[in-house]
C-alpha cells in the first residue's frame, strides 16, 4: 500500500479533521458557556443539554471533514495568487472514489453507494418498526427509543432519497445525454455528495445523544423540547438542504449552458426535464427549510421564541415554513420518475414519447404547482376555515399534469413492439403504484375526507405509494437500465425478474392494507393500537420483511453480475438512441472522443433515416 | 487462490462485518431500555403489593445517567433505592402506595390534576391526614396512570424548609411529604403512568428531557 | 400490421368493466365506507369517500384495461420486426384528456367545497366559517345553541371543560345524543389532535389558539378517542373512550361529576377560549 497516497487530501484525512473539528467545537462550546458566563444559558445546567455545544461540535466538524477532503485548495490557492486548474482526473484506481473528485462519473457512482448505504441504514429501521407493531402493546423495543426509530426511518429516507436519483443517475448521465464533458461546477457537484455523507452521519449519530422525539417533520413546539439529538436532525436537514440547493443549481447551470451545439430544448431527452423540474423545485424550495431550521435552531439555544406561543411566538409558523418546503419536497422524489419512465418505455416499446411537449408541460406544471399547495398539509389545523377550498382546488389542480405523464406513458406503449426487460417491468409497475397512490392523494386532498384521514395511516400509504412505489420503482428501474452503461457489465436478468416480483408484490401486500388500518382509526407514529387491528398489522408486518429480503435479492444480483459474472453490455445494450449509449461501455474517462453536433431528438424510432448526431460515432456500435 | 476465490472471502469478511455491526446497531441503540423491577406479593385474599417509591429534586450521580434531572426511585425489598420505573405487580391486586416526596413545589399547569381520582376512596393521606384534593400551587410531582383514571398530586417540600435533600436517593432524616394511598390494579395489560407537573427545569413547559425519559418521570405497571 | 378495432375493443372493456364496477361499489362498498354513520358530519365524509371512489374507478379500469390489452396485444413476438410506428402524438386524444381531466377534477374540487359546508367535523380555527345551521332541541322547537364543550390537550391526556355546565372539567368525554356540539379544542403546551374516528372529528390542538369544530352524534354508543399529532413520548398511549349517551344520561352525568369535581373547581382558571400557564420555562 502505497502510504505516501494515504497522506494527503481524501476521506482519510477528512475523517480525521472532521472528529478533530468535533471535538474542538464540543469544548469549544463548553468553554463558551461556562467561561462568558451567559445567564440566558444557564438553563444548560439544570437540563444536562448543551445545544451550542454541540452545534459548534458538528458544524467544526463538518468544515474539518470537508477541508481534509481538499475542498478549501482551490479557493485558497486562488486567494493567494496561485493559478488553479481543475484536479487530474485520475483515471485507474479505487482510491479515486474516496475522495474530492472533478470527474462527474466518479461523483455518480459515490453517489450511488453513499446512497445506497443510507437505504439500507433507513431500512433496516423500517424493519424494526415493522417489527415492534406486530403486537398492539410495546414489543422488544422500548417506548422512548420507538419515537426516536420512527423519526430516523423518516428523516433518513427523506433527506437521502431527494438526492436518490439525481446523484447517481444525473450526476452520471446529464452531460453525456446533452452531449458535454462535464457538469457546470465540478467541484460544487463534489461538495453536495460529502455534505450528504456528513449528514447522515450526523443524523446516524442522533442516538447517542437522546434521540429525537418528532418525526420527520420536526413540528414545534416539541423540536424545543426535544434533547439534544434534535440538534443533529437540524444539522442534517440543514446540510442536506445546501446539498440539495446546490445540486439543483448544477443541474440547471449545466443544461442552461453546456448543451452541444444543435441540442435545442425540444431535443432533450425526456429524462433531462424530469432533471430540469427537479433541479427547480430544488433550488427554490430548499432554502425556506434551511430559513425555518435556523430559526428552530436560535429557539433550541439562545431561547428566541419564533415557534413559542407562550412567548409571542407560533407554532403555525414553522408549520407553513416546513411544509411550503416539504410540498416540492415530495415532488422532487416524484418528478425524476416521471422522465425515467418515460425514457424508458420509449425505448422498450421502440416508439418516440408520444406527446413530448404534453409530458414536458406536465413535468413544468407539477413543478410550479407545487408552491401552491402547502396548506393541506394544515386543513384541520385551525387555520382560517375559507382557506381550505382554495388550497382542495389547487392541490386536486396538481392531478392534471400528473394524468398527462399517463397519458404519454399510455400513447408510447400504443402499437410498440414490447420488451418484457427488467428496466420495463420496473416502469410498468410504477404505473401501477403512481395509479393508486396519486389517486389517494385525491382522497387526502379532498378536505372533509382528509378529516378522518390526516395523521392516519392513510396518509402514510399514500406516500409510500407514490414515494416508494414511484421513486423507488424507478430508481431500480434506472439501476438495472443504465449501470450496465456505468460499469460495463449487465445485471442478470433472472435474478432481476426474481428482485422484481418478489418487490412488487410484497410491496403492495405490505402498504395496501395500510389505507385500511388508516380509515380504521389508527393514528401515524404510534406504538400501541387497538387489539382488533393486529391481524392486518401482523400481515403487514410479514409482508415488509419479505420486502426487505427482496432487496438483500437485488443486492445479491448487484454483487452477482458486477463481480463474478461480468457479462459485458456493450456500448448499446437495449438499443437506445440516446446519446449515452454511443459512448462504449464503462464511459471514458474524456466522455465524448468529440462534442457531437445534434441534429435530431434520440427517439427517432420507425422513422426513416432519422439521425441524432453528426458525425457519427467510430466503433461504438450504436445507430448512427 | 483463485481472484474468484478471494472476491468470495472478500465479501464474506464484508457480509460478517456488517452482520455484526447490524447487531451491534439493533441490540445496543434500539433494543435497550430500562429494566422492570417487580416487587415482592404478600399473600391473603387478594394479592397485596406494597409500592414505596420517592421523587427527588435531582437524580444523583450514583444511579443516574443524567444527575441533574428530577426523578422517581423505587425502595427494593432489600432496602435499597432502584432506579427504575417499570414495575411488574400483579393483576386484580390491591398496591399500598407510599411516597417521599423531597422536591419543591413547581405548580400544575392544569390545577384539575391537583384532585385526586382513582385511588380506593377516591382519597390520598398526606402526612396522616386524609384528604382528596391539594392547592395546584403546592404541586411538586404527580403520580397518574390515566388508562386506570388514577391520579394522585404529590404536594412539594416548602421553599423555606430546613435540611432539604441536593440529590438522591435522598435519605428519609431530610425533608419530605409522605403520602399514601391504594389502588387496585386491573387484568393483564402495560399501563403506563407520568407525572402531570411541569418539573424537568430548563425544558419547555418544563415536560422535556426528565419527562420524557422512562426512568425518570414516567413509567411503566407491567400488570401480569 | 395494423388491427382495426384495438382503440373500439379497449373503449368496450372498458365501459362495460366501469359499470359493473362501480354498480358493485355503490352497492356493496360505499355503505360501509368509514368513518361510518357515528354522526352527521361522519355521514357526510362517508358519501364524500362514496362519490371519490366513484369517480376513481373509471380511471382506474381505464388503466388496467388499456395495459392488459397494450401489453398483451403489441407485445415484442422476438420475430425481429424493428421498430414500432414512429406516433409523437394525437391532438384529439391529447385534447380530450387534458379536457376530461380538468372537468373531472373541478367537480371534485367543487364537490368536496360542497361537503365542507358543515364544517365536515374538521378544525377550523377560531373564526369558523361553516358552521352549520342551530337545531331545535323537540321537533318545531326554537332553535338551540349548539352544546360548548372545550377539548384540553397536553402531554399526555386529554381532559374536557364544559362551560355551559358550570365549567368544570373531567377527564371523561361524555356528550348527548342528537345534540349539536361545538368543540374548542386548545393545548396546553405541544401541538396534539383531537381524533374521533367514529364521529369524524379531527381537530388540531395548538398552544394558545383555539380551534372549533362541530359535530352532532346520531349514535348512542362508545366511541375511541386519540392524538392524531406526534407529541412526545406517550403519544402512542393518548387515547380513550368517550362515551355518546342519551341526553338524559348526560344530564345524570353532568349532575355526578359536578359533584364529584366540586373540591378543585374553584382552583381552575376562569373560563377562555385558550390557556397559556406560565413560566414557559421552569428555573431549576
Amino acid at each position: 500500500m502505497n502510504v505516501r497516497r494515504l497522506i494527503g487530501f481524501n476521506l482519510l484525512t477528512g475523517i480525521v479533521l472532521g472528529v478533530g473539528g468535533f471535538y474542538l467545537g464540543w469544548y469549544g462550546g463548553h468553554w463558551l458557556i461556562n467561561g462568558l458566563d451567559i445567564k440566558s444559558l444557564d438553563y444548560f445546567g439544570d437540563t444536562d443539554q448543551n445545544d451550542v455545544s454541540l452545534f459548534l461540535a458538528y458544524l467544526l466538524g463538518v468544515i474539518g471533514f470537508l477541508v481534509g477532503l481538499g475542498f478549501a485548495n482551490y479557493p485558497l490557492a486562488r486567494l493567494r495568487g496561485y493559478p488553479s486548474s481543475l484536479r487530474e482526473k485520475e483515471t485507474t484506481g479505487i482510491s479515486r472514489y474516496f475522495g474530492l473528485s472533478t470527474d462527474h462519473k466518479v461523483v455518480g457512482m459515490q453517489y450511488f453507494v453513499g446512497i445506497g448505504l443510507f437505504f439500507f441504514v433507513g431500512g433496516l429501521n423500517a424493519m424494526l418498526i415493522r417489527f415492534e407493531l406486530l403486537r398492539p402493546e410495546p414489543n422488544v423495543i422500548p417506548a422512548g427509543n420507538y419515537l426516536t426509530l420512527v423519526t430516523e426511518h423518516g428523516t433518513m429516507m427523506m433527506g437521502m432519497m431527494t438526492s436518490g436519483i439525481l446523484g447517481p443517475f444525473a450526476n452520471y448521465l446529464l452531460p453525456l445525454m446533452i452531449g458535454a464533458r462535464r457538469m457546470a461546477f465540478p467541484r460544487i457537484e463534489a461538495l453536495t455528495f460529502w455534505l450528504l455523507m456528513a449528514a447522515g452521519v450526523i443524523l446516524i449519530s442522533a442516538v447517542f445523544y437522546g434521540g429525537v422525539p418528532t418525526g420527520w417533520t420536526g413540528y414545534e413546539p416539541l423540536n424545543v423540547q426535544g434533547n439534544m439529538g434534535m440538534d443533529a436532525y437540524i444539522m442534517f436537514f440543514a446540510l442536506v438542504g445546501i446539498s440539495m440547493c446546490l445540486l439543483g443549481l448544477n443541474m440547471l447551470a449545466t443544461v442552461i449552458t453546456m448543451r452541444a451545439p444543435g441540442m435545442t430544448w425540444t431535443r432533450l431527452p425526456i429524462f433531462v426535464w424530469g432533471v430540469i423540474s427537479t433541479a427547480v423545485l430544488m433550488l427554490l424550495a430548499a432554502p425556506v427549510l434551511i430559513a425555518a431550521l435556523t430559526m428552530a435552531a436560535m429557539d433550541r439555544t439562545v431561547q428566541t421564541s419564533f415557534f413559542v406561543t407562550a412567548q409571542g411566538g407560533s407554532s403555525y409558523l414553522f408549520e407553513d415554513l416546513f411544509w411550503f418546503f416539504g410540498h416540492p419536497e415530495v415532488y422532487i422524489l416524484a418528478l425524476p420518475g416521471f422522465g425515467i419512465v418515460l425514457e424508458l418505455m420509449a425505448v422498450f416499446a421502440r416508439k418516440p414519447v408520444w406527446g413530448y411537449r404534453l409530458a414536458v408541460a406536465g413535468m413544468l406544471g407539477v413543478s410550479l404547482l407545487s408552491f401552491t399547495v402547502w396548506q393541506h398539509h394544515l386543513f384541520v389545523s385551525g387555520i382560517n376555515s375559507d382557506l381550505r377550498p382554495f388550497y382542495m382546488l389547487s392541490t386536486e389542480l396538481i392531478s392534471i399534469p400528473t394524468g398527462f405523464i399517463f397519458v404519454c406513458a399510455m400513447g408510447t406503449v400504443w402499437r410498440g413492439r414490447i420488451q418484457f426487460t427488467v428496466p420495463m417491468l420496473f416502469c410498468l409497475a410504477w404505473v401501477f403504484n403512481f395509479l393508486f397512490g396519486g389517486l389517494t392523494g385525491i382522497f387526502v386532498s379532498d378536505a372533509p375526507s382528509d378529516v378522518t384521514t390526516h395523521g392516519s395511516f392513510f396518509v402514510m400509504a399514500h406516500f409510500h405509494y407514490t414515494i416508494m412505489g414511484g421513486l423507488i420503482f424507478t430508481f431500480f428501474a434506472a439501476i438495472y437500465y443504465w449501470l450496465p452503461k456505468m460499469t460495463g457489465y449487465m445485471m442478470n436478468e433472472r435474478l432481476g425478474k426474481v428482485h422484481f416480483w418478489t418487490m412488487f408484490i410484497s410491496f403492495n401486500s405490505t402498504f395496501g392494507p395500510l389505507f385500511a388500518l388508516g380509515f380504521m382509526g389508527m393514528a401515524r407514529r404510534v406504538v400501541t393500537y387497538p387489539t382488533n387491528l393486529q391481524p392486518l398489522n401482523d400481515w403487514v408486518s410479514a409482508s415488509a420483511f419479505v420486502l426487505g429480503i427482496s432487496m438483500l435479492v437485488f443486492l445479491y444480483n448487484l454483487v452477482y453480475s458486477q463481480l463474478f459474472a461480468k457479462v459485458p453490455a456493450g456500448a448499446n445494450p437495449w438499443g437506445s438512441r440516446s446519446l449515452e449509449f454511443q459512448l462504449p461501455s464503462p464511459v471514458p474517462v474524456h466522455d465524448f472522443d468529440r462534442i457531437p453536433v445534434i441534429v435530431g431528438d434520440p427517439y427517432g424510432y420507425g422513422e426513416e433515416g432519422a439521425v441524432v448526431a453528426r458525425p457519427a460515432f467510430a466503433g461504438a456500435g450504436g445507430q448512427p | 487462490m483463485s481472484s474468484t476465490q478471494k472476491k468470495i472471502a472478500g465479501i464474506l469478511a464484508v457480509v460478517a462485518v456488517a452482520g455484526v455491526a447490524i447487531g451491534f446497531y439493533v441490540v445496543g441503540v434500539w433494543l435497550a431500555g430500562p429494566k422492570a423491577y417487580r416487587p415482592p406479593v404478600l399473600a391473603g385474599a387478594t394479592p397485596t403489593v406494597d409500592l414505596t417509591l420517592q421523587t427527588d429534586a435531582a437524580a444523583g450521580p450514583t444511579l443516574a445517567a443524567n444527575p441533574d434531572w428530577v426523578s422517581y426511585f423505587v425502595l427494593d425489598s432489600t432496602n435499597h433505592w432502584r432506579h427504575t420505573t417499570i414495575w411488574t405487580l400483579p393483576a386484580h391486586a390491591t398496591i399500598h402506595v407510599t411516597i417521599y416526596q423531597f422536591d419543591g413545589d413547581s405548580g400544575l399547569r392544569n390545577p384539575f390534576m391537583a384532585k385526586v381520582r382513582g385511588t380506593v376512596g377516591n382519597t390520598m393521606t398526606l402526612n396522616g391526614e386524609t384528604t382528596d384534593v391539594i392547592n395546584p400551587n403546592d404541586a411538586s410531582h404527580t403520580f397518574a396512570v390515566p388508562a386506570l383514571d388514577l391520579i394522585v398530586p404529590l404536594v412539594g417540600v416548602a421553599d423555606d424548609a430546613k435540611n432539604q435533600c441536593g440529590f438522591g436517593p435522598c435519605p428519609l432524616s431530610t425533608a419530605h411529604q409522605t403520602i399514601t394511598f391504594t389502588f387496585e390494579t386491573p387484568g393483564k395489560g402495560r399501563y403506563r403512568w407520568q407525572c402531570f407537573v411541569p418539573c424537568a427545569a430548563g425544558f419547555l413547559d418544563g415536560f422535556g428531557g426528565p419527562m420524557q425519559t422512562l426512568g425518570y418521570m414516567d413509567g411503566f405497571l407491567n400488570v401480569v | 400490421m395494423r388491427r382495426l378495432g384495438d382503440g373500439r375493443r379497449i373503449a368496450l372493456i372498458w365501459l362495460v368493466t366501469t359499470t359493473v364496477a362501480m354498480v358493485l361499489v355503490a352497492v356493496f362498498l360505499a355503505p360501509h365506507l368509514p368513518p361510518g354513520n357515528g354522526s352527521k358530519e361522519a355521514s357526510g365524509q362517508r358519501f364524500d369517500n362514496e362519490v371519490l371512489t366513484l369517480t376513481s374507478i373509471p380511471l382506474i379500469t381505464l388503466i388496467f384495461v388499456y395495459f392488459g390489452y397494450v401489453l398483451f396485444a403489441f407485445r415484442d413476438r422476438g420475430d425481429g420486426a424493428g421498430d414500432g410506428p414512429p406516433i409523437r402524438g394525437h391532438i384529439r386524444v391529447q385534447t380530450a384528456w387534458v379536457v376530461g381531466t380538468t372537468l373531472t377534477v373541478l367537480f371534485l374540487a367543487a364537490f368536496g367545497t360542497y361537503e365542507l359546508l358543515g364544517g365536515a367535523g374538521g378544525g377550523q380555527g377560531s373564526s369558523p366559517v361553516f358552521v352549520p345551521a342551530a337545531e331545535a332541541a323537540t321537533p318545531g322547537g326554537p332553535p338551540v345553541p349548539p352544546l360548548q364543550v372545550q377539548v384540553i390537550a397536553q402531554q399526555w391526556q386529554f381532559t374536557f371543560r364544559y362551560p355551559s355546565e358550570g365549567g368544570f372539567e373531567s377527564a371523561q368525554f361524555v356528550l348527548p345524543v342528537n345534540r349539536q356540539v361545538e368543540l374548542h379544542v386548545t393545548s396546553l403546551d405541544v401541538i396534539h389532535s383531537f381524533w374521533v374516528p367514529a364521529l369524524g372529528v379531527k381537530a388540531d390542538a395548538n398552544p394558545g389558539v383555539d380551534n372549533v369544530a362541530y359535530v352532532t352524534p346520531t349514535r348512542i354508543e362508545n366511541v375511541r378517542f386519540e392524538c392524531a399529532e406526534l407529541c412526545g413520548l406517550f403519544h402512542g398511549y393518548m387515547f380513550d373512550t368517550g362515551r355518546i349517551v342519551s341526553q338524559s344520561a348526560f344530564a345524570a352525568w353532568v349532575k355526578s361529576q359536578r359533584a364529584f369535581v366540586a373540591p378543585v373547581t374553584k382552583y381552575l382558571p376562569k373560563y377562555s377560549t385558550s390557556y397559556l400557564p406560565q413560566p414557559a420555562f421552569r428555573a431549576g
